[in-house]
């Protein structure tokens, strides 16, 4: 049995992600859920360096150096994008006028914190940018990781060993093996791949919720604002 | 009074003392400005702090003052990145000190020192290890940290265009840092591809209004 790929996570992600909505992408894994958002469904995408309405990457030749995405990548502007300074793209985090943002993790406890920035290892450059103001900012945090990491070891976790990114700030988990919702301090599994609710329940610490044969999880469809 | 125009960068950055916290815009490259930190190289003006979003780029910019051994502290969110070496390599040396910032803690915190603002409660990094020590206060339900201004001796920013006045238009992404430093330095100077004439900027796209600039360079 296996899970999800990377890109099938992403593609689970953009899924459910209400139409409409307003959407910042953490650099890195969660940059590839854009690829995955179905033309028309008037999702915006935010990025932290100060635009709304971000388009794709450019075709060759196209790039513009001032014009990136948080990771420092070419991107384009889309009818409907706007230009402001970093002060302001902040304050739309914190103000809570983001819907969801979507970030990686290193571990996720079930009562919601979020480790993502530093892994405390002494040699280790710690980088935060804007991760925490994410995390505690946006109205929804989703977060895409492996569900464990290479050691074997989960990152679904009754509490984080890792620095904290935020305190009780992830809604969601999509993982290769399943997606919780984290509702006090229970994970719910929505879904699994490949896997099974009471195989999940053998291999994780932290309380579970079998959340499987539930009404159906939200489709965009469904969930017009 | 208008901006002063300087007819070169290292005219424009003349005055900047040993010891000062500098402010560099630019988020990556974009907005950097290469030309005011290459002059600030010739200059000389060392034991500097220096507060911007990444840690230099590459070996231009940030990058090559930090590699001339300029800067005593870096105060930013992302230092480390896939072409940070320079940086990488004097931390690991211990030749430089980092203050690391939540970026929107960054922009708000000189955006509170250019606003006449003492100091303000936020949510973000509640409970992290980049709050440990600072007072804290619920508010709501939520716990906030106290943070404090950033105030420089000098802002360097790159920008699109200016006028005679010092206003100021950015271009896209570049924006990014450069209105909220403008207001927070004793002396800001901005490095802009083009100066016009008074009255050839639309007001109502001027971003950082002159009041805030003190030196413009065309390069």
């Amino acid at each position: 049995m296996s899970g999800l790929t990377k890109d099938e996570i992403a593609a689970l992600v953009a899924r459910d992600i209400p139409p409409g909505s307003y959407v910042n992408l953490g650099i890195g894994l969660p940059t590839q859920v854009a690829d995955h958002l179905v033309d028309g469904s008037g999702v915006v995408l935010h990025t932290e360096n100060g635009m709304l309405v971000m388009g794709p990457r450019p075709a060759e030749g196209e790039h513009d150096p001032d014009l990136t995405n948080a990771g420092k990548q070419p991107v384009t502007e889309l009818p409907g994008a706007s230009y402001f300074d970093s002060a302001a793209s902040f304050a739309m985090m914190r103000g809570g006028h983001l819907d969801v943002c979507v970030l990686g993790a290193f571990q996720v406890s079930a009562t919601g914190d979020l480790a993502n920035w530093h892994t405390g290892a002494a040699d280790a450059i710690p980088a935060v940018g804007g991760a925490m103001d994410l995390a505690i900012g946006a109205r929804s945090v989703f977060v895409m990781m492996t569900l464990f990491a290479k050691d074997g070891s989960p990152k679904l976790v009754p509490e984080c060993t890792y620095p904290l990114t935020g305190v009780a700030c992830v809604t969601r988990v999509y993982s290769d093996l399943a997606v919780f919702d984290l509702v006090g301090g229970e994970a719910i599994v929505r879904e699994t791949f490949g896997t099974t609710y009471d195989d999940l329940e053998r291999r994780l610490d932290v309380p579970l919720r079998d959340g499987t044969r539930a009404p159906d999880p939200p489709h965009p469809s469904k969930e017009i604002r | 009074m208008s901006a002063r125009l300087c007819v070169s960068p290292d005219e424009a950055v003349a005055e900047v003392e040993d010891g000062s916290t500098v402010l560099i815009g630019g988020f990556g490259m974009a907005g950097m400005p290469v030309q005011l930190i290459d002059a600030l190289i010739r200059q000389g003006a060392t034991g500097l702090t220096v507060v911007s979003n990444n840690a230099g780029n590459g070996d231009t910019g940030l990058a090559a003052l930090l590699a001339k051994g300029r800067v005593r502290k870096m105060i930013c969110s992302f230092p480390r990145q896939v072409d940070s070496w320079v940086f990488d390599g004097l931390y690991r040396e211990g030749r430089i000190e980092l203050e690391l910032v939540p970026q929107g803690n960054l922009a708000e915190r000189m955006r509170a020192a250019g606003a006449g603002i003492g100091a303000f409660f936020t949510p973000t990094g509640a409970g992290t290890p980049l709050a440990e020590g600072r007072e804290t206060r619920e508010i709501d339900g939520r716990l906030h940290v106290l943070e404090a201004p950033i105030r420089g001796d000098v802002a360097l920013i790159g920008a699109h265009r200016a006028d005679r006045m010092g206003n100021i238009v950015y271009r896209k992404t570049a924006r990014n840092f450069g209105p909220v430093m403008a207001t927070a330095a004793r002396s800001t100077i901005v490095q802009v591809h083009e100066v016009v004439d008074i009255g050839e900027l639309d007001p109502e796209a001027v971003v950082t209004p002159g009041l805030y600039v003190d030196k413009v360079v065309a390069v």
